[in-house]
């Protein structure tokens, strides 16, 4: 799940409160699917209970709302793992990915972002390679090719996103850290 | 490791003020398949023209079996062409006026096979592409489709070391492009035929057994093909 993952990533930054995670998350992530309040705080419980993050202080008004929560070690060490691993290329993996680019730019810069990019898509090409090899191999059943292009066509898809948003990175960055 | 098929070292090529190549290292091991990608201009073809000794290159080498083409005559490395190389390009470039089969059978009869061995062969490769039954027409007569099956065939009938193949599928729908790729790599896997695919799209680049990316004249080591 990368939730978790982008409210460390938003927590790298400073302290925020659950109310403030929100707004920011649905700012800089895609905007057809806002995050609940309920889910920013049921993910916020289970990151302090595994020790990610932890509670930093309280406003004069107390509530669950305005307890302000912050990154622990161990949580940057957890997001920048997280940063490090290229996703398992299958279809539909994309917002993940997208997710990544923007918690790298946001807690990181450029470069952490393309280089990611680059070994994602060295991931999607390996696994592109394989299921053109089976599509190919002789004797390869009508079925086994079916099933194979269903995959090389959201993997094909992938990649050329992964390549033009390495043309926006820059771009991104700007947008992303103003 | 046992010395590659085919290499370039340092390949470097002007057109007058524009330089296409600077500096490429490549290495293609025998019945390797290799893509070469990246986007348009980024020298992917003059890269392949160098590879096949089609034009000589300013700088670098390139060596084929041992031996450094670039210090041989024309006639040497057309003679090198005809006998060890097939070539594919993007429109089959068939000769308008021979049939299919006579397109086919042209190699062979270059290399000095007589008539009917090599129209024989030619209309066994011809099948082995699913074109047989279009062995007397004409091009104008075939859909790109079955032009570029008759083009892979010919590009085969000789049973070279190395195919060159520049965007071969890059007229053809999606279906009839996989089609044909998928004809041609069993044949060269059959054939232990090693391929230098020039490609930009990632989908056709997956055919072969890896890549090599460039960007501006230069590999890429990202994969990525797009500057920063
Ligand atoms: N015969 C030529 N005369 C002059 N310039 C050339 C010639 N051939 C190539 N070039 C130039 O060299 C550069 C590389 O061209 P090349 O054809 O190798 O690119 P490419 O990667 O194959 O592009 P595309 O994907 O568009 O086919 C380009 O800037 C091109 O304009
Ligand atoms: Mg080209």
């Amino acid at each position: 799940m990368s939730t978790a993952h982008v409210l460390l990533g938003l927590l790298a930054g400073g302290p925020r409160h659950g109310y403030d995670l929100k707004r920011a998350h649905d700012e800089r992530l895609p905007k057809a699917k806002p995050i609940a309040y309920g889910q920013v705080y049921a993910t916020l419980g289970r990151l302090e209970r595994d020790g990610f993050v932890a509670p930093s202080g309280q406003d004069q008004e107390s509530g669950p709302e305005r307890t302000s929560y912050e990154l622990t070690d161990s949580g940057r060490r957890r997001l920048d793992d997280w940063l490090a691993e290229v996703e398992t290329p299958a279809p539909y993996v994309t917002s993940t990915v997208f997710n990544k680019v923007v918690v790298a730019l946001m807690t990181a810069d450029a470069d952490r972002a393309r280089g990611y990019l680059a070994a994602q898509r060295t991931a999607h090409m390996t696994r592109l390679r394989e299921l053109t090899a089976a599509k190919t191999a002789p004797g390869a059943s009508v079925g086994d090719v079916v099933a194979a292009d269903y995959a090389i066509g959201h993997l094909d898809a992938d990649l050329r996103w992964l390549q033009t948003t390495m043309t926006r990175v820059a771009e991104l960055q700007k947008e992303v850290t103003s | 490791m046992t010395d590659p098929l085919l290499s370039g070292v340092g390949i470097t090529k002007s057109y007058g003020p524009t330089s296409a190549l600077r500096g490429v290292d490549i290495e293609i091991a025998e019945g390797e398949l290799v893509a070469v990608t990246g986007p348009s201009g980024c020298g992917k073809s003059t890269l392949l023209h160098c590879l096949a000794g089609i034009v000589r290159a300013d700088e670098g080498t390139v060596t084929y079996r041992d031996q450094d083409i670039g210090l041989w005559s024309e006639a040497a490395r057309s003679r090198l062409r005809r006998d060890d190389f097939g070539v594919l390009f993007q429109f089959g470039q068939m000769v308008p006026e021979l049939t299919a089969a006579e397109n086919v059978a042209l190699p062979l009869l270059l290399a000095g096979s007589g008539r009917q061995e090599a129209r024989k062969t030619a209309i066994g490769w011809l099948d082995r592409f699913g074109v047989a039954d279009l062995a007397d027409q004409r091009p104008v007569a075939m859909s790109g489709g079955q032009q570029q099956r008759c083009a892979v065939a010919r590009a085969m009938v000789t049973e070279p070391r190395v195919v060159f193949a520049d965007e071969p599928t890059g007229a053809l729908d999606r279906l009839a492009g996989e089609q044909v790729l998928t004809e041609l790599v069993r044949a060269v896997r059959e054939q232990g035929t090693a391929v230098v695919l020039v490609t930009h799209d990632a989908s056709i680049s997956a055919y072969a057994d890896r890549e090599i990316t460039l960007l501006d004249g230069v590999v890429d080591p990202s994969g990525l093909g797009v500057a920063p």
